[in-house]
């Protein structure tokens, strides 16, 4: 069955609304959540998640939040929660330290953008002894010399980039994405999870076949700014149902 | 050399990392290739006015009491600073790699103009970030950019200043990575960039090594230059790194004094952490979330530094110290009056540290102080400084 994966930034428009966010995406039949950790420089992001990170970020939203949202989560929920980030916040609270909490909060999934596996010895010795997944993301442009590197490298997932870009909703994903997923459908048996740029389920129909899983972010984030309160849930609700149908999970 | 002691790397998205590689290929061959330095030494003199005088400042060391002071007048080379021998080899680099198109971030706008011209001399198109704030007091290196055929695009995103410009380029380089060439200001951002730029701006140290010797047979005491990102300073001072007796000094912006926090003292005040894609000394809080920075200069209101800068502070090699916005205006004040020079007000910040160690120097001492830009450019500012 193919995985549903939605991205959501920690803290914004609050702490409170994230957890509530989560069990709504939950019963809305989700699969995985990605938690965004908010930084002040987030150079891989387009405006929509820029702005929900300076938003969280004027309400705190720090690491140790961020992981006491978790552990909240998971006195309810056994969804799996991956957290996504940039490097220094997470390196400023110290890794171990991150990655003991992180454990002991229930997280099971990292993502760090701007972490290369060439870069990341340390970060995988202490990810493999938390049992915490490290997903690293796989570009159009990564040659395929490296791609085997990332297969080799990642745990949990490949993120797929659909785009040479940052984050963010576009009408339409490249011309050339077919040719590009079943490429590496044929090199790896990681599962694929094809993220950025997504925001309908019609720009799935045709390459859904070559992945097993898709990410949606800036286009659910863009909900959770124009509405609150029971409109939200209804909205969510509203627009993750088709996502779910275009995957056959309904 | 990918890093320098722990400091350095490439920490970058994905889609970038192609991009690094062959950068950090064309550059190693291009280095060692005879005719690609032939041709770089050619623009450098021809075109960009190298080498530039390595000037006795009698005045100013009468005035300070110092035996001998002289600056190395990168504000005589074209374009107003020395941002010239960086963006020229880097725009040969983009030639090579068949780009069609750079852009750049920067702060003064000294490394924007610098970009536009090489731009403009080698035919590419153009486009330079630059936060709002600095678009406001920066007007007229605007007008130069806009003259010299590039687009400046103000940044609105976070302080308004050098940060966020280096964070829309690389957005824009991510997405654009394809054909576009991104040339980085200063030593800061991932390998091959600090190594690089060092490389580029090294022309300045290696030509005052030259002229020193022949003025006074011997090697300087001191150097000393401002440090934001920090490539004025590191092209100063890396040729002298195995030259033990040669002292280095780099002066940051000090702001409105340490204390106060607002300031953009890196070395001085900052942790280690990741910003720009290298590990290096950075103003950060305790949520290691990077700080908004201050400073008179806006070449200098970086929260950053290079990574070979946080090396030489470490193991010991260099000295970092910080003046304050009205030492900095003090000392723009001093210069122009005993010398006859504008300084640019980052350069400013090295005249100023002149005053706070004239006291500590043996009498013999030689200081060389580079002037890395001229300060047409700050007349506003100064005008407006209470």
């Amino acid at each position: 069955m193919k995985k549903l994966i939605c991205f959501i930034t920690c803290g914004f428009p609050d702490l409170r609304t994230t957890e509530k966010i989560v069990s709504v995406l939950e019963d809305a039949g989700v699969d995985i959540i990605e938690l965004g950790m908010p930084f002040s420089d987030p150079i891989a992001d387009g405006p929509v998640v820029q702005y929900a990170s300076q938003k969280a970020l004027e309400k705190k939203g720090t690491v140790k939040d961020i992981l006491s949202v978790v552990r909240h989560i998971r006195k309810k929920s056994n969804i799996p929660i991956v957290l996504m980030g940039y490097l220094n916040p997470v390196y400023h609270y110290g890794l171990k330290k991150f990655f003991n909490e992180a454990k002991e909060s229930g997280v099971s999934g990292l993502i760090i953008p701007d972490i290369i596996p060439e870069e990341s010895k340390l970060i995988k010795s202490l990810a493999k002894r938390a049992g915490i997944d490290l997903i690293y993301l796989l570009a159009p442009t990564t040659e395929p010399k490296r791609r085997k590197i990332i297969y080799n490298s990642t745990t949990g997932f490949v993120y797929v980039v659909s785009v040479t870009g940052i984050t963010g909703a576009r009408k339409e994903l490249p011309s050339g994405l077919a040719g590009f997923l079943k490429q590496i459908r044929r090199e790896t048996k990681k599962p694929l999870a094809l993220g950025f740029g997504i925001s309908q389920p019609k720009q799935v129909t045709k390459i859904k076949k070559y992945i097993d899983g898709i990410i949606i972010g800036s286009a659910l984030i863009k909900i959770i700014m124009r509405y609150r309160g029971a409109r939200l849930v209804s909205e969510i609700r509203k627009f993750i149902l088709p996502f779910r149908k275009e995957l056959g999970k309904v | 050399m990918r890093y320098f002691g722990q400091f350095g790397g490439q920490f970058i998205p994905e889609t970038l990392v192609y991009a690094v590689n062959e950068l950090e290929r064309e550059f190693n061959v291009a280095w060692k290739d005879k005719k690609f330095r032939k041709h770089l030494d050619y623009y450098l003199r021809q075109y960009a006015g190298r080498p530039t005088p390595l000037y006795y400042a009698e005045n100013l060391s009468k005035y300070l009491n110092i035996s001998k002071i002289y600056l190395k007048r990168e504000d005589l080379a074209h374009t107003g600073s020395h941002k010239i021998n960086n963006t020229i080899g880097q725009l040969l680099l983009a030639k090579r790699l068949n780009k069609k198109r750079v852009i750049a971030e920067t702060g003064a706008g000294q490394h924007g103009v610098a970009t536009a011209t090489a731009a403009a001399l080698f035919g590419l198109k153009c486009d330079v970030y630059m936060g709002a704030v600095d678009v406001e007091r920066q007007q007229q290196n605007v007008s130069r950019m806009e003259l010299l055929g590039a687009r400046v695009i103000p940044v609105k995103s976070g302080s308004q200043t050098l940060k966020d410009a280096i964070n829309e380029a690389l957005r824009d380089w991510v997405t654009n990575v394809h054909d576009t060439y991104y040339v980085l200001g200063s030593v800061v951002g991932p390998h091959p960039y600090p190594t690089m730029v060092r490389n580029f701006q090294s022309v300045i140290g290696l030509e005052t090594k030259r002229q020193i010797l022949k003025l006074e047979n011997c090697l300087p005491d001191y150097l000393i230059a401002c440090v934001g990102g920090g490539s004025n300073s590191i092209g100063l001072f890396h040729p002298f790194y195995n030259n033990r007796t040669v002292k280095f000094i780099g002066v940051e912006a000090g702001g409105l004094g340490l204390a106060s926090g607002k300031h953009s003292a890196s070395l001085a005040e900052g942790t280690v952490g990741i910003l720009h894609g290298t590990k290096s000394y950075v103003l950060q809080n305790k949520d290691g979330q990077i700080c908004e920075t201050h400073s008179v200069a806006p070449g200098l209101d970086y929260p950053g530094v290079g990574p070979e800068h946080s090396f030489y502070k470490d193991s010991g090699r260099a000295e970092y110290v910080a003046v304050t916005d009205r030492e900095a205006i003090g000392a723009f004040h001093m210069l122009s009056e005993s010398e006859g020079i504008l300084p640019a007000l980052e350069s400013a910040h090295a005249i100023a540290y002149l005053k706070k160690i004239a006291h500590k120097l043996k009498k013999p001492d030689i200081i060389v102080v580079c002037l890395s830009g001229r300060g047409d450019k700050d007349l506003e500012i100064v005008r407006k400084f209470r």
